[in-house]
C-alpha cells in the first residue's frame, strides 16, 4: 500500500493507503474524496480529475505525456506547472507520500 | 414530517449525476437511486477497453465508493427494477409490487442493445455489449485462437475487436454499410481506422449482411452471411441500442425514439424528467436529436437536478465524444451530419490528422485523430460560435490553439 493524501477544495486532508496499479484518480473517487469529477472514468478524455501535486515526491513522478499535457492546456481551473491528472498518476512505491490538491473547480 | 425523497430510477452515469447535483443545487431532502444492476454505478467506457483486456476490477470503474454515497445522503438500491411510474399520483411500483411516493422523479434509464433479428440469436457464445456483467462474461471467452466474430462495426464493435485481437484471438468484423462507424464519421476516419484494424490482424467484411448464426447443441458454431459461413466460438452483436422509454411511454409521457425533453431535460409530465441514453433531446427547430455520450448524460443530469429544483439551467455545450481503438484517441466535437465542406488538417498518413467540417460557412464540427489538443481547441471555437471560414481553417498559418484562445 502507498500513502497519498488529497486536499480537497474545502481543505480538508484525507489521507489514504492506496492499492499499487490503481490510477490516483480510481483511488480518490472510490474513497469519496471530495471535487475530483472524473467524468471520462480515465480515458484522458474529459480534463475533470485535475490536481495539484505537492510534496518531496511530486518531482518524481513521471512527466505529463502528449494526451495529458493538451488536456491540461484545457483544465477549468487555473493551470499551474504542478497541475496534473489524477487519472494519468500510477501509484507506485515511488510515489509515498505525494500529497495532492484537488482544483477548486472541475467544469 | 420528512419529505417525500427525489427518486431517480436507473444508477448509472446519468442517474448518479443527477443525486449529486440535486445536492450542489441545494436539496437537503431524502435521495433514492435506485437501479436493477447488482453493482454500485460504474463507468462503461472502460467496459469495451481495459476491461476486456483485463486490466481494471470491479473497484476501478466505479463512478463514485460507498462512502461518497454515504456522505452525500444518497441512498442506492441495487438489483431492484421499477416496473411503472404514475406522474399524477406522485409514486412508483416496483417489480413484485411494493410503492414508492417521490417529490420528483427523474428517468435515468438508459438504453438496451438492439437485438439482432435473425435465426439463431440466442444461441451460447451469442453476446451483447452494455453491461458489467456482459464485459465480464465476454472477457472470459476471450483466449488466444478463440475466433471472435463481431457483428456491426460502430464504435463498441470496433473497439471489441481491438481489443480481442490483443488478447490473440482471431477477429473479423462483418458490417452492412460499406464503410465502418458510417453514421457518426466521414470516410477519410472509416478509412483511417480499416487500415488500423488490418494492421492489427483484424479481418473487416463490409456490405455483408447476416443471415443467421449457426449453432450445434446449443452453442455458437458460425455466422451464415452474404460472402459465406464464418466459423465463430465467440459472436459479439454490436449494432445500436435502443432507449429504454418504456415506463415513461406506459404513463403516457411523450416518447420517440426515447423519452422526449427540453434543453433544461424536462419531459411532458410536469414534475419528471429525464437524462442520458433514455432520452431524445427536441431542439429549438422542431427536429429531434439523440445522443448516446458520457458528456450527454452528465450534462442532460445537471440540467435534470436544475429542473427538479425549479430552476433553468439548459444543456448548451457542443456535443462530444471518443473512440480509444489500440492507441489511437478518436475525437470528435459537433456533429459532422449536414457538412457540405471539409477541410483536412495533417497527413493521415502520420497517424495524427483533423478533419473540419462545415455547413455553407459555418464551423460546425471538428474530428481529430491523436490530436487532442486540436479537439479541445475546436470544443471552445464551437462553443463559443466563433466565425471561422473554410478558407481559414485551410491556412498553412492556422492555428487552433491560438485561435481558441482569441
Ligand atoms: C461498452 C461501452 C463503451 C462506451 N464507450 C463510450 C466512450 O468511449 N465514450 C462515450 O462518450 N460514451 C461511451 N459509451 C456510452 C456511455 O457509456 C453512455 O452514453 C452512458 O453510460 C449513458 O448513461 P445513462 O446513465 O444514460 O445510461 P446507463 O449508464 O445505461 O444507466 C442506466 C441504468 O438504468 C438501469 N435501469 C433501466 N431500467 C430500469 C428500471 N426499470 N428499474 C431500475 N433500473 C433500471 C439500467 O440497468 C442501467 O444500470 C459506451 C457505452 C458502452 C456500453
Ligand atoms: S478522468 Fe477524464 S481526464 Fe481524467
Amino acid at each position: 500500500m502507498v500513502k497519498l493524501t488529497f486536499i480537497e477544495p474545502s481543505g480538508a486532508e484525507v489521507a489514504i493507503e492506496a492499492q499499487e496499479g490503481w490510477s490516483a484518480m480510481q483511488v480518490a473517487t472510490s474513497k469519496g474524496v471530495e471535487g475530483i469529477d472524473a467524468e471520462c472514468g480515465g480515458s484522458c478524455a474529459c480534463a475533470t480529475c485535475h490536481c495539484y501535486v505537492e510534496g518531496d515526491v511530486a518531482a518524481r513522478l513521471p512527466a505529463p505525456l502528449d494526451g495529458e499535457l493538451a488536456m491540461l492546456d484545457n483544465v477549468a481551473a487555473e493551470r499551474r506547472p504542478n497541475s496534473r491528472l489524477s487519472c494519468q498518476i500510477k501509484v507506485t512505491p515511488e510515489i509515498e507520500g505525494l500529497i495532492l490538491r484537488v482544483a477548486e473547480v472541475q467544469s | 414530517m420528512t419529505s417525500d425523497p427525489m427518486v431517480i430510477v436507473g444508477a448509472g452515469q446519468a442517474g448518479l449525476q443527477i443525486a449529486e447535483s440535486l445536492r450542489s443545487e441545494g436539496w437537503e431532502g431524502p435521495i433514492r437511486l435506485l437501479g436493477d444492476e447488482p453493482h454500485p454505478p460504474y463507468h462503461r467506457p472502460p467496459l469495451s477497453k481495459a476491461w476486456l483486456l483485463g486490466e481494471a476490477i470491479e473497484a476501478q470503474v466505479g463512478i463514485r465508493g460507498p462512502e461518497f454515497l454515504e456522505r452525500k445522503g444518497i441512498e442506492h438500491v441495487m438489483a431492484r427494477e421499477v416496473a411503472a411510474i404514475d406522474p399524477a399520483a406522485r409514486s412508483l411500483t416496483f417489480e413484485g409490487g411494493e410503492t414508492l411516493r417521490w417529490a420528483g422523479l427523474a428517468l435515468a434509464t438508459g438504453a438496451r442493445p438492439r437485438g439482432l433479428p435473425v435465426p439463431g440469436a440466442d444461441l451460447d457464445g451469442v453476446m451483447a455489449l452494455r453491461s458489467l456483467d456482459d464485459a465480464t462474461r465476454l472477457a472470459a471467452r476471450l483466449a488466444p485462437g478463440v475466433r471472435v466474430v463481431v457483428i456491426g462495426a460502430g464504435f463498441i464493435g470496433l473497439e471489441v475487436a481491438a481489443a480481442a485481437v490483443k488478447r490473440g484471438c482471431e477477429v473479423t468484423v462483418v458490417e452492412a454499410q460499406a464503410r465502418i462507424m458510417a453514421r457518426a464519421v466521414p470516410p477519410a476516419i472509416s478509412a483511417f481506422h480499416t487500415e488500423l484494424h488490418a494492421r492489427h490482424g483484424v479481418r473487416i467484411l463490409l456490405e455483408t449482411g447476416v443471415t443467421a448464426i449457426l449453432g450445434e447443441s446449443g452453442r455458437v458454431r458460425a455466422v451464415a452471411t452474404g460472402a459465406g459461413e464464418l466459423p465463430a466460438d465467440v459472436v459479439v452483436v454490436g449494432i445500436g441500442v435502443v432507449a429504454a422509454d418504456d415506463l415513461a411511454r406506459a404513463a403516457g409521457i411523450v416518447c420517440e425514439r426515447g423519452i422526449v425533453v427540453d434543453a433544461s431535460s424536462r419531459t411532458s409530465a410536469p414534475g419528471v424528467v429525464a437524462a442520458g441514453d433514455c432520452t431524445v433531446r427536441r431542439l429549438d427547430d422542431g427536429t429531434s436529436q439523440r445522443l448516446e455520450s458520457v458528456q450527454n448524460a452528465v450534462e442532460q443530469a445537471k440540467s435534470a437536478a436544475a429542473a427538479l429544483m425549479g430552476k433553468d439551467r439548459p444543456f448548451t455545450a457542443t456535443p462530444w465524444f471518443w473512440s480509444d481503438q489500440y492507441d489511437v484517441k478518436l475525437q470528435m466535437a459537433g456533429l459532422s451530419a449536414g457538412a457540405t465542406a471539409m477541410v483536412t488538417r495533417g497527413d493521415p498518413a502520420s497517424g495524427r490528422f483533423s478533419l473540419w467540417h462545415f455547413a455553407g460557412d459555418r464551423l460546425i464540427a471538428v474530428d481529430t485523430v491523436n490530436l487532442a489538443q486540436e479537439h479541445m481547441a475546436a470544443r471552445r471555437i464551437l462553443d463559443r460560435g466563433m466565425a471561422l471560414t473554410p478558407d481559414d481553417v485551410a491556412a498553412a498559418a492556422f492555428d487552433p490553439m491560438a485561435a481558441a484562445r482569441g
